[in-house]
Order: structure tokens, then sequence, then C-alpha cells
């Protein structure tokens, strides 16, 4: 049963590694950015919610729909300006930038709220409520939310890319810039919107994470960020659905590892993500970013 | 379709498009030097030349893909030459670019709903589309990189035309294609004409363009090596202007025969 369990926990833990990398993987597929800032922008997002909750006294999840509106609009801020940019110098110079964003956010963060860790205050009660199936298996409600909100938010990614204007154009520049020129669009535009979506995702993962554990300066780095490339590397580049996929691999991985030994759980997560470079280095889905 | 439109260029209409005095640089190398031409309403303009003449990049400059180091573009009384070519494409200069540029991972109708999303008023519709290419209606929800060369090509022009340009420039639509797929493809080019649309286009398979064209102008290393109507201009001024030099046994071949080389893709 112990095994069951933490097959169980893997799964569910995917769902928020899926939620660290979907965003990244969508701006890497619709524009080449490697964003190596991705995770810290998740604790900034955090932080975001934090100041908004002291400063307005709002609920929680009162306060995620407007850190999603904030982090999306400096998404397509930062996108229209310092990676485009980038951009049209090549795309390893985002790799730099990003890099260098990075150390900026990181030390911003040192600066001004200093190392100690900032929580999101959400209720106790919230955090801790699970239900048992049987008598060893114990599962939190929160990780079942988010996991269903990873869910969701995939859903409602593959919804707008296939099924909307905007979407389509995403998808469109995302093939053929000059094409898509051609047809009227302004790709800078479209860019935008895509990576103020993939901030929004980041501001719901920056949140989620936030309920579970405490958020450093360094946590982007030095947690989010891996994770999200192991999981965006396991599942497939560019590939949505192959972010849950590699999540739950991920997440796994990690829980089946720890419960062989608590030390192995690292280690069992990224010798994973090494037999997936080595065996299927194109990722277990290797799809383009498609309906 | 031939007759009121030699007229126009004769009367005291104005062009539709007017390039003046182009020069174009990639790099160090020097690609348009002083490129003149006057595009004007219902024509179709034949930009003819051997490879490397420069034909695509005056294609690509006019639709705002290089940026010229010198000269100027106008289309509709309005100087252009600065605008982004999102904006070119909105005011009504369209462009099936060389080697058709679809997007392979959209369906073909995905394909010409991105064409439609700015598209200016006019006479082209999906149904219209459909109707000039029969087979699509029922392949519409197929991606197109699945799709032969001939049948992109159709995609590329339906997705150019329901943007519903005025002024439609094509590349080297025969590139890579079967004759006979050419000819056909290019037998859509009277209805095109008769929705109002003016065409300037690009082709290196010269007797293809002098069967088309109602003005004709030869690039050669970026210069403009002849000009006039098809009807004006003998063969031998063409195989010269072609191939800046006269009597050639391979001028004599790109004029006269009809071109075999090309392989459906």
């Amino acid at each position: 049963m112990a095994w069951v369990n933490a097959i169980i926990q893997g799964i569910l833990t995917g769902g928020l590694y899926a939620l660290f990398a979907c965003g990244l993987s969508l701006m890497f597929g619709v524009m080449k950015v490697v964003n190596l800032a991705y995770g810290d922008l998740a604790v900034v997002a955090g932080y975001i919610g934090v100041g908004v909750i002291a400063a307005t006294h709002m609920p929680f999840l009162w306060a995620i729909p407007i850190v999603v509106v904030i982090m999306a609009a400096l998404g397509y801020v930062l996108q229209r300006t310092l990676l485009q940019a980038a951009l049209r110098r090549g795309e390893l110079i985002t790799l730099i930038v990003t890099f260098g964003l990075s150390i900026v956010i990181e030390n911003g963060l040192l600066q001004f709220f200093s190392a100690n860790g900032k929580g999101l205050g959400v209720n106790q009660s919230f955090v801790t409520a699970s239900f048992s199936i049987g008598s060893q298996i114990t599962i939190a409600w929160l990780d079942v939310i988010i996991f269903a909100l990873a869910v969701v938010v995939l859903l409602g990614l593959q919804y707008y890319l296939s099924s909307t204007k905007y979407g389509r154009l995403i998808r469109a520049v995302a093939d053929d810039r000059e094409a898509a020129q051609l047809s009227g669009a302004d790709y800078r535009h479209v860019f935008g919107i895509a990576a103020a979506i993939a901030f929004g995702t980041v501001a719901l993962a920056g949140m989620a994470y936030g309920t579970t554990t405490v958020l450093y300066p360094t946590t982007g780095t030095d947690t989010i960020l891996l994770i999200a490339f192991a999981t965006v590397v396991i599942g497939g580049l560019g590939s949505l659905w192959g972010t849950l996929l590699g999540g739950i691999v991920l997440g796994v991985a990690q829980q089946v590892g720890a419960q062989i030994n608590i030390s192995y759980e690292l280690l069992a997560g990224y010798l994973i993500f090494l037999v997936v470079l080595i065996v299927r280095p194109q990722g277990l889905t290797a799809r383009r970013i498609q309906s | 379709m031939s007759e009121p439109v030699n007229g126009a260029r004769h009367s005291n209409a104005s062009p539709i498009l007017e390039v003046r005095d182009l020069v174009v640089h990639h790099g160090q190398l020097r690609a348009l030097s002083g490129i003149s031409l006057q595009v004007f309403p219902g024509e179709v303009y034949a930009i003819i030349g051997a490879n490397g003449a420069g034909k695509s990049t005056l294609l690509r400059t006019i639709a705002g893909l290089h940026h010229p180091t010198g000269g100027s573009i106008v289309y509709d009384g309005k100087d252009v030459t600065g605008l982004r070519p999102e904006k070119r494409a909105t005011a009504g200069i369209g462009m099936v670019p060389e080697g058709r540029r679809l997007f392979p991972s959209l369906t073909l109708e995905e394909n010409l709903k991105v064409g439609a999303t700015f598209a200016r008023k006019g006479p082209w519709t999906f149904d219209r589309v459909y109707e000039m290419f029969p087979w699509m209606k029922d392949r519409r929800e197929q991606r197109t990189a699945q799709m032969s060369g001939g049948e992109q090509q159709s995609v590329a022009i339906g997705r150019a035309l329901v943007a519903n340009p005025r002024v439609l420039m094509l590349d080297e639509l025969s590139l890579g294609l079967a004759p006979v797929i050419v000819q056909r493809i290019y037998g859509m080019l009277p209805q095109i004409l008769e929705s109002g649309v003016t065409v300037l286009l690009v082709e290196q398979d010269v007797s293809q363009a002098l069967r088309v064209a109602t003005h004709l102008q030869c690039l050669l290393e970026g210069h403009t090596t002849l000009e006039g109507r098809p009807a004006d201009v003998t063969a031998e001024q063409v195989e010269a202007a072609y191939f800046g030099m006269a009597g050639s046994a391979e001028a004599e071949r790109a004029l006269h025969a009809s071109p075999d080389e090309g392989s459906e893709s």
C-alpha cells in the first residue's frame, strides 16, 4: 500500500509540476525563448500575492486573479521590450538576457524582502484538509485541487490555441513568422499575448506552490526552474499535454525514490530525467504546440 | 482580359504601385541597384530574370520584409517605404511568398482563417476560394503539410486572396511544380483579375510569364535590362536581357521550350 500511496502522491505532484512547466513550454514553442528567469517569476508572483493580501486583506482566492492579471501584463510588457530586443539579436541572446533577469530578480527580492521565506498565509485548515482511502492512503485536498487546476489550465490553453483567433495566430506565428506578417499579423503583438498567457500560468504556479510551502528568493532557480525544465524535457518540448505527462513521471519517480529512501527523492527525479534524455531525447510526446 | 488593361498604361490613370530607384543590400552584397517600376490597376506585371537577378528580393522589399538602402515604394499614392510588413498587408499589398510558406501545423481552413484575420472588405470569401478550388472543401480539416506541392500552392493563393488584396504579388508560382500543375495554377489568373486584383508576379519560367503578362520587366544582377509590353519586345531582346548576352543555347531553351525540369513535390 505504501507504494500505491507513493504513486498517487507522485501523480498529484505532477499536476503542480505541469503548472510550473506549461508556460515555459509555451514560450519555447512559440518564440523559441528559453526563459531562465521563469522560476524567479513564479516566486515574484507569490511575493506579489503576499503583498496584495497584506495590503488589501482580501481572501487568498480573490488575490489569485489579481496576481494573474498583474503577471500577464508584466509578461506582455517584458516580451515587447526586453525579450523582443533580445530576440532581434538572436535566439541565444534571450538565454543570456533571461539569465541576467533571473539574477536581478533574485537579488532584488533579497535586497528588498530579505532572505527570510514568505508564506501566503493561507488558512491552515485549508492546507491540511485531507481524506483517506483505506487505512494507509491519505490524500490532501490541496494536492487534488492543484492537480485539477493544472488540468483546467491545460484544457483552457488547448481550447484557446485551437479555437480562438489569437490562439490560431499564436500557432501560425510559431510556424512561420514572416508568412504571418504577410497575412497582416504583427508577430510582436502575438508574442506579447503568448508571453502574457505564459506569465499568467506562472502566476498560478507561484500561488499554488506558495500555498504548499514557504517561498524564498532563491526558490525560483533552485527548485521551480529545475523542475520545470525536467518536466518539459521529459514530456517533450513544446507539447502542452506532455508537460502533464512529464510532471507525473517526474512526480512519481520522486515519490517512489523517497519511498525507497527519503534521501533518494531528488536523485530519482534526475535519474528519470537523464534516462529520458538518453533513450528518448525528444521527450515522451514529441509534438509541436497544436490542437 | 487584355484590351482595357493596356489602355490604363497610356491614359492618365495613376499607378497603384510604384517603385522608385530601389536599392537593396544583403549585407555587403548589392541585390538591387536602382530598380523602378510602375504597376497600373488591372495589369499582370511580370518580372523575369535568371536566378539571383533580384526578383524575389524586389517582391520581398515591396512587401516590407527587406529594408531598402535607397529609393522608395509608393502604394496607392502613399509612401509606404517605412511601413511594417503587416501594415502593408492590411493596406492591400498581398503576397504569395516563394516556397508557399503555409503554416504546416494548421489545417487548410485554419490557414485561410489566418489569411482572413486582418482582411479588407472585398469580393474574396472562403466560399469563393472553394469555388475556384473545389477539392479544398472536402479537405479543409487536413493539415497542409500532407498536401502535394500544387495543392499547397493553391492554398497559399487562397490564403492571400481571402485578405482581399488590391495588389497581389506572386513569387515563383511554378517553382518545384510539374508543368501541367503550373498551367492549372496560372489558369486561375483570369478569375483573380476579374475580381479587380492587380497582379505583380515574379517568374523564372519566361515562356509562362510571357503567356500571362500585360507588362514585362527583366532583371539582371539587380539592374533592369528590359521593360515593355510582351507584344512590343522580340524574343531576341528578351533573350539578351535575360542573360546579358545574345544568342546562347540556354536562352533559346528558356524561351521556346516548355519547362520540363520542374517536378511535382
